[in-house]
């Protein structure tokens, strides 16, 4: 199983192997040592292969991810995970700014906190983050779960589309149009799925957690919105 | 009138001259326009959303001339001698850059905005003169990867539809910061127009106005963008151009950053630029006029030492080949059309008179393209008004009119004596107005004069 050495080995020929992986690929398992917090780290993949970091990645690790599941044994910088379609990122550690940007499917666990606007633009993909997140996350969330068994930031979910939030403790404020919701029994369900799919299930109970969603005052342009505009 | 003085005798009515009363006098301030938009504004409480670019008028290209061959520049001749019109886009660092035939190219614009067969007419239109077209703020559909031979795909900050398959997929990539019509403005699709098909695209309930954010999610500043652009070059090993779009506000620093910054081509899009959809107040009042955009951001290149090695794409009310030959003569190495792409497909077409009267407008000015109620069938999702289009014939009249833009191009050039448009130069062109000779930085008509140029 391939390990590959950052400090000898260029990120450029590192990620150029990692695409030209098949589908059907025999190298399965791929470990990187010294990621030295290079920005871009495993992007684009395609194939259902694991790749564990040994250490601290930059901006956007994982980014655009499809199939592949990608373990940082370290802290992750801003975008970690963005836009990915599919396939597992766990980060052991701290994530930056915008975990998991616009992010269209797949798993993003982060075991520590994240930092602000972690989700922002979501479309689709199930976040779970162990500790807390920073302000402004989940701006703008379109669709997917985010799940926090810490506390959240200043503004969380404002102008939220579709997505769900889950928090287990305390939301700082809550942002434009995002309201407390009732837990219905589909978002139940969908809470308990994410956290078995983290691992999670010996350690939380999705009764623990509130539902914040949209309130749907800004779907509409409407003269009685004009101060959030 | 005082009790001293005698009235006068009443004149019979029918002697009154008739200058006896004033012809009505509108304000120029208060012009009727502006009366009908306080009206309109009070009625409502919202502000009033429509589509194109900026209406009023402004310094433009029409405000310049090229000086033509003379005893001391010999001109070439039509048809016989050649002149060049091809462009590389991208060889500053992608593996494989773009090749276009003519420098004109077809701005991006959403599928979402536009209907499904006027992307595919756009495409088609194209591809037969053998240049571009681009994305929007929608991601990419499969009619448009078929039918455009080269598709440069938009990176925006709403991020819709985008996925690494599509990025693979394309040409290019165009990583958008803004547009002329709205620097610092996020996209707008009212409910009319998010249909099942488009919601699907953008993760959104159908139905509802979508506002798109007005910054990118995952960077701020010129140092997270040189890392974004190495990201999409990781992701795309290195393959694709890479362009970085800017509306006109700060054409020299946002030039300059996007060169640090790692981008192959500059696209840059001044205030006359059509949108979709945007608030009125926003496109008549915020941005430069793309006159007074070119040459500061030729400058910056020029500085870098980057002029024709990263490319420069201008837009923003081009309509004729006159306009891209002096958008080339200041600098520019292709131009990029939007309106005038709509315009060549049939929209404002004085054949459907009746139909805008029934929208209340006329031929001509119809720009309530955000509502969806097009009767060209272009800026609608409704499948009725879209399937009006005429993929194939659309494409045909955007074609025809793209070779005009491309053969008026090389008429001035060869009047100039050159042997590629882009051999044009500022020393070309002369400006019949102050405005236009600061901006264009080129002498006004009959003087060696240049506003704000060191030794007047
Ligand atoms: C209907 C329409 C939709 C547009 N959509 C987008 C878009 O999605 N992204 C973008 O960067 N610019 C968009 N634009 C702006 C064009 O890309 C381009 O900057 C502009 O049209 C150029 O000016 P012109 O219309 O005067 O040729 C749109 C323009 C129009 C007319």
């Amino acid at each position: 199983m391939p390990v590959v050495d950052l400090a000898t080995v260029p990120l450029r020929s590192l990620n150029a192997d990692l695409h030209k992986l098949p589908q059907n690929t025999n190298e399965t398992h791929w470990t990187i040592r010294n990621p030295g917090g290079k920005h871009a780290l495993a992007v684009g993949l395609d194939a259902p292969v694991t790749v564990e970091i040994e250490g601290h990645v930059g901006y956007y690790c994982g980014g655009m991810n499809k199939e592949a599941t990608i373990v940082v044994a370290g802290n992750a910088g801003v975008g970690v995970g963005e836009n990915m379609m599919s396939g597992e990122i766990r980060i052991k550690g701290d994530a930056s700014q915008a975990a998991g940007a616009t992010g269209r499917g797949g798993l993003l666990v982060i075991e520590g906190d994240a930092s602000a606007r972690c989700g922002i633009s979501m479309k689709g993909i199930d976040i779970v983050v162990k500790g807390s997140i920073g302000p402004m996350s989940a701006f703008m969330a379109q669709e997917g779960n985010l799940v926090v068994l810490g506390d959240a930031g200043e503004a969380l979910g404002d102008s939220i589309y579709e997505a769900r939030l889950f928090v287990r403790g305390t939301v700082r404020s809550l942002g434009a149009d995002c309201v407390e919701k009732p837990m219905e029994a589909a978002d139940r369900t969908a809470l308990a799925g994410v956290i078995a799919r983290a691992g999670l299930s010996d350690d939380v109970s999705p009764d623990e957690f509130k539902l914040y969603g949209s309130a749907r005052t800004l779907y509409h342009f409407h003269v009685d919105n004009a101060s959030a505009y | 009138m005082t009790a001293s003085l005698k009235p006068m005798p009443a004149a019979p009515l029918s002697d009154m001259p008739a200058t006896a009363q004033t012809t009505p006098r509108f304000s120029a301030t208060f012009d009727p326009h502006t009366i009908s938009e306080i009206q309109r504004a009070a009625a409502t409480g919202i502000y009033d959303i429509r589509g194109g670019g900026a209406k009023r008028k402004l310094p433009h290209f029409d405000d310049l001339l090229f000086l033509g061959a003379s005893i001391s520049r010999y001109p070439l001749e039509g048809y016989r001698e050649k002149c060049g019109t091809d462009i590389v886009l991208g060889a500053r660092f992608a593996r494989k850059p773009i090749h276009l035939k003519i420098p004109i190219t077809i701005a991006g614009m959403s599928f979402g905005a536009l209907s499904g067969p006027a992307k595919e007419a756009l495409g088609r239109g194209a591809t037969i003169v053998g240049t571009s077209t681009t994305t929007g703020d929608g991601g990419m559909t499969p009619e448009e990867r078929g039918h455009s031979q080269t598709l440069v795909y938009q990176y925006l900050p709403s991020r819709y539809g985008m996925n690494p398959d599509d990025l693979r997929k394309a040409d290019a990539i165009e990583i958008v910061i803004g547009q002329g019509a709205k620097p610092g403005g996020g996209g707008m699709l009212l409910g009319q127009k998010i249909s099942p098909r488009v919601a699907r695209m953008r993760n959104l309930p159908e139905g509802i106005d979508q506002r798109s954010a007005c910054r990118h999610p995952d960077w701020t500043g010129p140092d997270d963008l040189e890392i974004k652009i190495e990201e999409l070059r990781e992701i795309t090993d290195w393959e694709k151009p890479i362009y970085v779009k800017v509306g006109a506000s700060r054409p020299y620093y946002d030039t300059a950053l996007a060169v640090k910054s790692g981008a192959d081509v500059v696209v840059l899009d001044g205030m006359q630029g059509g949108t979709a959809a945007t608030q009125e107040v926003f496109i008549e009042n915020v941005g430069l006029p793309i006159l007074a955009a070119i040459r500061p951001a030729v400058q910056a290149l020029q500085d870098l030492g980057m002029h024709r090695k990263v490319q420069l794409i201008v837009s923003g009310g081009i309509r004729t080949g006159a306009d891209v030959a002096k958008a080339l003569a200041l600098g520019a190495d292709a131009v990029a059309i939007g309106t005038a792409a709509l315009i060549a497909l049939g929209d404002n077409d004085p054949r459907l008179e009746a139909e805008y009267a029934k929208l209340g407008t006329t031929a001509g000015a119809y720009d309530d393209w955000h509502e969806g109620r097009d009767p060209a069938g272009i800026t609608t999702q409704d499948p009725e008004l879209a399937a009006r289009l005429d993929p194939v014939k659309a494409g045909r009249r955007l074609a025809n009119y793209l070779s005009v833009l491309a053969l008026e191009t090389q008429t001035i050039a060869r009047a100039c004596g050159k042997s590629h448009v882009h051999n044009l130069e500022p020393e070309d062109l002369v400006a019949l107005t102050v405005e236009a000779a600061a901006m264009a930085r080129v002498p006004l008509a009959g003087t060696n004069w240049i506003p704000g140029s060191a030794g007047f």
